[in-house]
């Protein structure tokens, strides 16, 4: 056995931390999800509170929400990040500006950005819609109209976090070296071959880390869609998160924490076997 | 002790230090010059906040030996959270305005709350009101402002066009409707940018299930009856529905906010809006030359007859039992003129008031905006006013107002949308712990 070459009490402060900001609760979470819980008391109700939570009607909708939510936001990242990182990574003028401006909304308050948004969609005084009705277009209520409502929220947050996977793909693209794109040049492959053969097979580590950073982010987004919609109308646009938030606004303790372990569980049972999926064919390459 | 130990020992105090520094230092104390200060906490609404100042300065004025702190909370489901944990940790001001009624009961008042019982003011309560702040024979809470109604704003100078007359019954209000979209006007405002507005037609419903079914609280705490098997209870949804279904909503009512419904009813762009009477105040800053176009009819029931008012009755100001000594004494003294007439004097003078108080011998000024007067009829006839459910039963589901705007935009149908009620409010009433469920 080798060794810590660090004494004991070294590692005694970050235990201390780890454990009770980290440990306790966890563990905490795990027995309060099997309780009805008051905030003054608590009783033991065994799964009740998993069984009421699965029976709980806008969950089903909410599942299925932040499934086409972080499907859709992940995969409209990697559309359209590796493009613009193509573009910013070429010899275009003020290109250091351009990097900067697709990467500014990453850095701007989700909440903020919710509020100027549903302000923008008012389906008869934003600004989008008037700029449609310019062009003679009638356009829909963006955050109104049930059919429109997740997909308007998802959109806004592509345009908010296109800027970290463009920039991530930038990063991926000049790590590729030259020698490749020109042997392929001697070779005469054109454009789209250079593109199809080198540049997205060889930027396949840049696109898992899109797709997993996204797809998590989409399967516990919240507070865009809180800020925007507040899983309106009704319960159209209610995604997991915004489902066990309301669950706590009312007082159920208990069952917001069971909603809590089902997210975790959910979010691992995805995201384990996706990221080693994609790791292996990184491998592969 | 060998130096490791001694850091070992140093970092676990230390670490155990910065864990319990995180709580607040003791609240309400006796300063240096022998005043007593006590702490009160109110929402951060307008409504709450300037009559607690109002009554904080007129109390001070008088004691001069007491100072009180009005602290701000935020509202809703977020404003529920901070007053369960603080008064779960005992962490509480030294009273604290809180909703009566069914939220009362979710705070364990017996557990967590004094009994006021002794105190002189409690002789001075309307007997309506009483309940609403009590579990058991013990009373918990003073009245903080004064009632609300919950019915129809109506625009009168719309009514006087087109020649209408106010509403007895829900068929002459669908026929007033007709002829209302038939001038070009919205007959009915609905603002769903504001969820909490789309449950008027359901909760000021009330007096009417109440008169077709005299029993239905009772019924309805002990889940014997519901929304959805009541065919009374179930005409609030169907009026949503039916309101939606017929065409005569606002054009933007799933984006507008209540501000904008407000403006549409006070300009005569829509003739009616169901509401809670507390908006007047917003009315009078935003619309000053229209206020007096804007009056207010009951909800409409089945019976002309039966015709009565939904009333939301008052807050409440309640002391946690953390609260002793010399604190707790100028807390009673406080809450003995907040709920007298000159405390009611003062609060309407520092907010216009939403309706009569619930203090005997309490007055309200001649001078009363357009829709309060109206509401005025209804309580001084017998039978014609009745306390909305949430005050005569502790069973109110939290998702009530998700439910009626996808009922009011055509989401779902009136009969799906009470039964997924039902089950919202089970989870309520088991968590309450309630008999029967």
């Amino acid at each position: 056995m080798t060794r810590s070459p660090y004494p004991h009490w070294f590692y005694l402060p970050a235990a201390v931390v780890y454990g009770t900001l980290f440990l306790v609760p966890t563990f905490a979470s795990f027995y309060f999800a099997l309780t009805r819980w008051t905030l003054f008391d608590q009783e033991f109700i065994g799964v009740e509170n998993f069984v009421t939570f699965f029976g709980e009607p806008a969950l089903v909708q909410g599942l299925t929400n932040t499934l086409i939510y972080a499907v859709v936001t992940s995969g409209l990242k990697v559309v359209l990040g590796l493009p613009i990182a193509i573009l910013l990574t070429s010899n275009i003028i003020a290109r250091g500006f351009l990097r900067s401006a697709v990467f500014f909304p990453v850095l701007v308050s989700t909440i903020g950005v919710g509020l100027t948004f549903t302000i923008l969609m008012h389906p008869s005084n934003g600004l989008i819609n008037d700029a449609l009705a310019a062009l003679g277009v009638q356009g829909p209520a963006w955050l109104t109209d049930p059919s429109y409502a997740l997909l308007s929220v998802a959109l806004v947050d592509v345009w908010k976090g296109v800027g970290l996977a463009t920039v991530i793909y930038i990063a991926g693209l000049v790590s590729i070296p030259r020698e490749y794109l020109e042997a392929a040049r001697v070779d005469g492959a054109g454009r789209w071959a250079t593109f199809r053969h080198i540049l997205l097979p060889l930027s396949m580590p840049a696109t898992t880390t899109v797709i997993i950073l996204s797809l998590i982010g989409g399967l516990r987004s919240f507070d865009l869609i809180w800020a925007m919609t507040r899983g309106g109308p009704g319960f159209t646009s209610d995604v997991i998160a915004s489902v066990i938030y309301k669950q706590y606004q009312a007082g159920f303790y208990g069952l917001s924490t069971a909603g809590n372990v089902v997210l975790f569980v959910l979010v691992t049972a995805i995201v384990l076997p996706l990221s080693r999926w994609l790791g292996r064919k990184e491998v592969e390459l | 002790m060998n130096p490791t130990r001694r850091t070992v020992l140093a970092a676990a105090l230390g670490t155990a230090l910065a864990i319990t520094a995180c709580s607040p230092g003791d609240l309400g104390s006796s300063d240096s010059e022998g005043r007593t200060t006590i702490t009160f906490l109110v929402d951060n609404s307008d409504a709450s906040v300037r009559p607690a100042e109002g009554l904080a300065e007129a109390f001070m004025a008088d004691h001069p030996d007491v100072v009180i702190e009005v602290e701000v909370r935020p509202q809703g489901g977020e404003g529920d959270n901070v007053v369960k944990t603080r008064l779960s940790t005992g962490d509480m001001a030294d009273m604290f305005l809180y909703n009566s009624g069914s939220l009362l009961q979710a705070l364990k008042p017996r557990e967590t709350l004094l009994p006021l019982n002794d105190e002189p003011f409690v002789d001075r309560l309307d007997e309506t009101f009483t309940p609403t702040v009590s579990s058991g024979d013990r009373i918990f809470g003073a009245p903080f402002g004064a009632a609300v109604g919950g019915g129809v704003l109506y625009n009168r100078a719309v009514y006087d066009r087109i020649g209408l007359a106010v509403p007895k019954t829900w068929t002459e209000f669908m026929a007033n409707n007709a002829k209302i979209k038939a001038a070009g006007v919205a007959p009915v405002v609905q603002t769903y940018q504001d969820t909490w507005t789309s449950q008027l037609w359901v909760l000021a419903d009330f007096h009417n299930v109440a008169a077709a079914e005299p029993d239905f609280a009772d019924r309805y705490t002990a889940n014997q009856t519901s929304y959805a098997t009541s065919p009374a209870a179930l005409q609030g949804f169907r009026h949503l529905q039916e309101i939606h279904d017929a065409g005569y909503l606002n054009a933007d009512f799933a984006a507008q906010k209540y501000e904008d419904g407000l403006e549409e009813l006070a300009t005569g762009k829509g003739a009616h809006y169901p509401i809670l009477t507390f908006v007047i105040g917003t009315l009078e800053t935003n619309n000053p030359g229209e206020v007096d176009d804007v009056g207010l009819f009951a909800v409409p029931g089945a019976d002309a007859a039966e015709n009565g008012l939904t009333v939301w009755l008052p807050g409440g100001v309640y002391v946690p039992t953390t609260t002793e000594g010399a604190e707790l004494a100028a807390v009673k003294e406080f809450l003995d003129f907040v709920a007298s007439p000159a405390g009611c004097d003062v609060q309407t003078k520092a907010y216009a008031p939403t309706g009569p108080y619930v203090v005997d011998g309490c007055e309200l000024p001649a001078d009363l905006p357009r829709a309060i007067q109206d509401m005025l009829p209804y309580f001084d006839t017998d039978g014609a006013r009745t306390p909305a459910l949430e005050f005569v039963s502790p069973v109110k589901g939290p998702a009530l107002e998700q439910i009626t705007v996808e009922v009011g935009s055509g989401i779902r149908s009136a009969e799906d949308g009470a039964a997924l009620y039902d089950r919202d409010v089970a989870k309520q009433a088991k968590q309450l712990g309630l008999p029967g469920w």
